[in-house]
């Protein structure tokens, strides 16, 4: 019975409570379950099952408003998310600034599997680099762990998850190991104009890496190598990399994949985990406070049971938090005690501070190259095939910011949808009617987008503490934010707009409305692009970090941290890749730890 | 219009990655302080029956009149004509579409809703002054009089500056209620969301078109 009441849960002793569900918290689950130890996750949304519950192929005008997002589904009506966005409904956070330059905005994802079920599934390794960026430049911190270290996770996680891609050896771009990447999908003609024009501005285009069966995993081989001498595990896992279909070539990912073709906790970590039998979840679990014991050891944690409203503690050997950086951040201030008057696990004074996103700028242009071009299928993997990585690591002194940015970038014929074909009035001249019909067939496929993803460095202006008088509907106190951008990034910022310009116009194209050279105005404000990491960074210091190098808190020995809270930098790779391995690795040590009964 | 909404409404308009809607729509609050004229309703929530189809005005109440969907009818349909390809706007429920969308609680929805309503008074207005009759009333040729003097933003005269954001806005919504239908997918030749063995790519005649084969 893994799905079980917070009643029950309070009867039962566990190893571990995990807190969350979503990348960090599903892989902390599946590496624990699968080496037996017993597990109690606990979810503040409900439960979400993406196979029976997602419209694979709802096409537009089945949907309220055609399926475009609103105040209620941000990313569109038929996107996986529920209840959840920017703004939660009893919810509320504080923000210091409200003005695009100065403000944090937090996405959450109240929902089992959380931001896992509609993420861009972009996976990319963080290179040597970026594991060691203080020491590289002088700024930010080190990671007390090396590339080395997350190695051999991120190989374990590939095999696991599923991840295409392929190894172009570039810079700070680490391969895979044989056996670990799926092979990638055929690049779109947008993809090879894209890769044939920014080539001549000396620009790699390279296939991208994204968490998409493009073939049925390795389940005669991976197995034995993700969990060696577990022939339990083996079996479980090899059962249910079977059950996962490959892409069909079909249908948003964003909306989750009721073939389990794409990587989300709910299809990918927790049926495994939930099949060892070791693994309990509570939903509906609004998790405020880890409980501590007169020895200073964590004793369990306290939550609301949002279907009754009533206040439950759960114990076990050792807690971990994956509830999302700043909820686990606010999960630690909101734990105060005579010990911690400041908040758990705080001796530091560095909870809360260092949140990091990541850098964001846009720009699209059309080009007449790919107008009108012969009717044939372009949704391909739903998500980018190829990108392009930072390229410019040895002129980062040239060019006034630090850090560098990797692009995102798609075109083609996708499902129309209320903005195809709108705004063209800048190409037409104005037309309608007939003219008009012409004008939307000739230019439907022939914008090409670019999103740039960049480092933002930590920074002491950028952190979140627990708003002295806003509660949540529960009567939890709620996270004030502070933000602020330094000039290595709104100049980088700007330094996409301008790269993304010379791709376009090297591609005979023509830029869509205003190349942003003001990096200010430039860069998308914090939180939007959803990679919120920090606020519990780890290091070799207990007095400048919250943990040690196993994410384990300086102060609490059985509490640990496992989704993006311990990153002491935010490189431009997407962190959920590094999250899971991480998680991984912290999960080995948990198990390690409590085998050698110090846990 | 602040940047944000800037980004907003050229995003919206973007005809090409699905993955730029983000930053498009992610900001969006729910409107505040509704004047008297806005209807009270709530959307969908935050967890809808997302495999549910939903009938028109069941979500919340309509806002036309029976005279102002003869204006939507008569503007939808100059802008999206029936052709040898493919009907007209108001045959694949356009003005539905435009009527559930500008009675919407949401804030973009909201504010296309003043756009559109104050719009259709201008239309009227000026018709009576140019034809006596108000716009749905008069010839296709009276129609396209009025239109061709605000159909184009940048061109237009410092009188008819408001007007041309009007329809600018309402031939986005026009033709974005159009190509999300099955006819307009069939218009535009959209071939996709349907099951694959395998992805090849382009064909090679698309890719000698480009000049990359």
């Amino acid at each position: 019975m893994p799905f079980i009441t917070s009643a029950i849960a309070a009867k039962e002793t566990y190893d571990v409570i995990v807190v969350g569900s979503g990348a960090g918290g599903g892989q902390t689950a599946y590496t624990l379950t699968m080496d037996g130890a017993r597990i109690l996750m606990l979810e503040a949304g409900r439960n979400y099952d993406p196979v029976s519950e997602t419209p694979m192929f709802h096409t537009p005008e089945l949907a309220p408003l055609r399926g475009e997002g609103t105040a209620d589904k941000p990313f569109g009506f038929y996107d996986a998310t529920i209840d959840g966005g920017w703004q939660v409904p009893g919810e509320p956070y504080v923000q210091t600034r409200t003005d695009d330059a100065g403000r944090f905005d937090w996405w959450r994802a109240r929902m089992l599997g959380g931001r896992t079920n509609h993420w861009g599934r972009i996976a990319l390794r963080n290179g040597p680099y970026d594991f060691k960026p203080y020491t590289r430049d002088g700024l930010g911190f080190d990671w007390p762990i090396s590339y080395e270290d997350m190695a051999p996770y991120y190989d374990k996680v590939e095999m696991l998850v599923g991840v295409y891609g392929a190894n172009e050896g570039l810079e700070n771009t680490p391969n895979s190991p044989p056996g670990c990447l799926l092979p990638p999908p055929k690049p779109k003609v947008s993809d090879l104009l894209v890769a044939a024009r920014a080539g001549k501005l000396g620009i790699p285009v390279i296939p991208g890496h994204r968490a998409v069966l493009t073939q049925q995993l390795d389940w005669k081989t991976s197995p034995a190598k993700l969990h060696p001498g577990n022939a339990a595990a083996q079996k479980i896992i090899a059962e249910d990399m079977q059950r996962r279909a490959a892409c069909f070539w079909a249908t948003p990912c964003g909306r989750g994949c009721s073939i389990r073709a794409n990587y989300q906790s709910t299809t990918v970590h927790l049926p495994p985990a939930l099949a060892t039998g070791k693994l309990d979840i509570v939903t509906d679990a609004m998790v405020n406070e880890v409980t501590l014991g007169k020895d200073g050891r964590a004793t369990g944690v306290g939550f609301v049971d949002k279907t009754t409203g009533k206040h439950q503690q759960v114990s076990a050997r050792v807690v971990v938090l994956a509830a999302s950086a700043c909820e686990s951040v606010r999960i630690l201030l909101n734990s105060k005690s005579s010990l911690f008057p400041h908040g758990l696990a705080n001796s530091s004074g560095k909870v809360g501070k260092y949140i990091m996103d990541t850098v964001g700028s846009s720009l699209d242009g059309q080009v007449p190259l790919l107008e009108s071009l012969p009717p044939h299928n372009e949704d391909g993997a739903s998500g980018l095939h190829m990108y392009i990585p930072w390229w410019l690591y040895q002129q980062a002194a040239k060019l006034g910011f630090a850090r560098g940015y990797h692009v995102e970038f798609g075109g083609g014929k996708g499902m129309p949808d209320v903005g195809t074909a709108a705004g063209l009035e800048w190409l037409t001249g104005g037309s309608y009617g007939a003219k008009f019909k012409q004008d939307a067939r000739r230019y439907y496929g022939s914008f090409v987008g670019f999103d740039g993803r960049g480092e933002m460095i930590p920074n002491e202006h950028s952190w979140c503490e627990i708003d002295p008088s806003v509660k949540d509907k529960w009567g939890i106190p709620v996270l004030r934010f502070h933000w602020q951008w330094s000039d290595h990034e709104t100049r980088q910022a700007a330094h996409m707009q301008k790269t993304f310009a010379e791709i376009i116009e090297a591609m005979g194209g023509r830029v869509r409305g205003h190349v942003e050279t003001d990096g200010a105005k430039a860069i998308a404000p914090g939180g939007s692009i959803i990679h919120e990491v920090g606020g519990a960074i780890m290091g070799a210091d207990a007095k400048t970090s919250v943990t040690n190098k196993w994410c384990q808190t300086w102060d609490v020995k059985n509490l640990f941290l496992t989704d993006g809270a311990p990153f002491a930098s935010n490189a431009d790779k997407n962190p959920t890749l590094t999250i899971m391995a991480n998680a991984w690795r912290v999960a080995d040590r948990i198990l390690e730890r409590m085998r050698q009964k110090e846990l | 219009m602040d940047r944000r909404t800037t980004i907003k409404w050229v995003l919206a308009a973007s005809a090409s990655a699905p993955f730029l809607k983000g930053l498009a729509f992610g900001r969006e609050a729910f409107a505040a302080g509704a004047g008297a004229h806005v209807p009270a309703a709530t959307g969908y929530g935050t967890d809808p029956k997302l495999l549910n189809t939903f009938k028109l005005g069941e979500l919340w109440p309509l806002t036309f009149t029976p005279a102002q969907r003869r204006t939507a009818t008569a503007l939808s349909d100059l802008v999206i004509p029936a052709d040898d390809t493919s009907p007209s706007a108001s045959a694949v429920g356009v003005v539905d579409f435009l009527d559930e969308w500008i009675s919407a609680p949401y804030k973009n929805q909201r504010r296309d809703r003043k756009i559109l309503l104050d719009g259709f008074k201008w239309l009227d207005r000026e018709s009576a002054k140019r034809f006596s009759e108000p716009f749905a009333a008069l010839s296709a040729t009276q129609q396209r009089t009025i239109c061709d003097d605000i159909c184009y933003v940048a061109k237009a005269a410092h009188r008819f500056a408001r007007a041309a954001k009007f329809f600018a806005r309402y031939r986005d919504l026009t033709a974005g209620g159009f190509y999300s239908t099955p006819a307009g997918r069939k218009d535009l030749q959209y071939v996709g969301n349907t099951p694959l063995k395998s992805f090849e790519g382009p064909p090679l005649e698309v890719l000698k078109k480009v000049g990359l084969a």
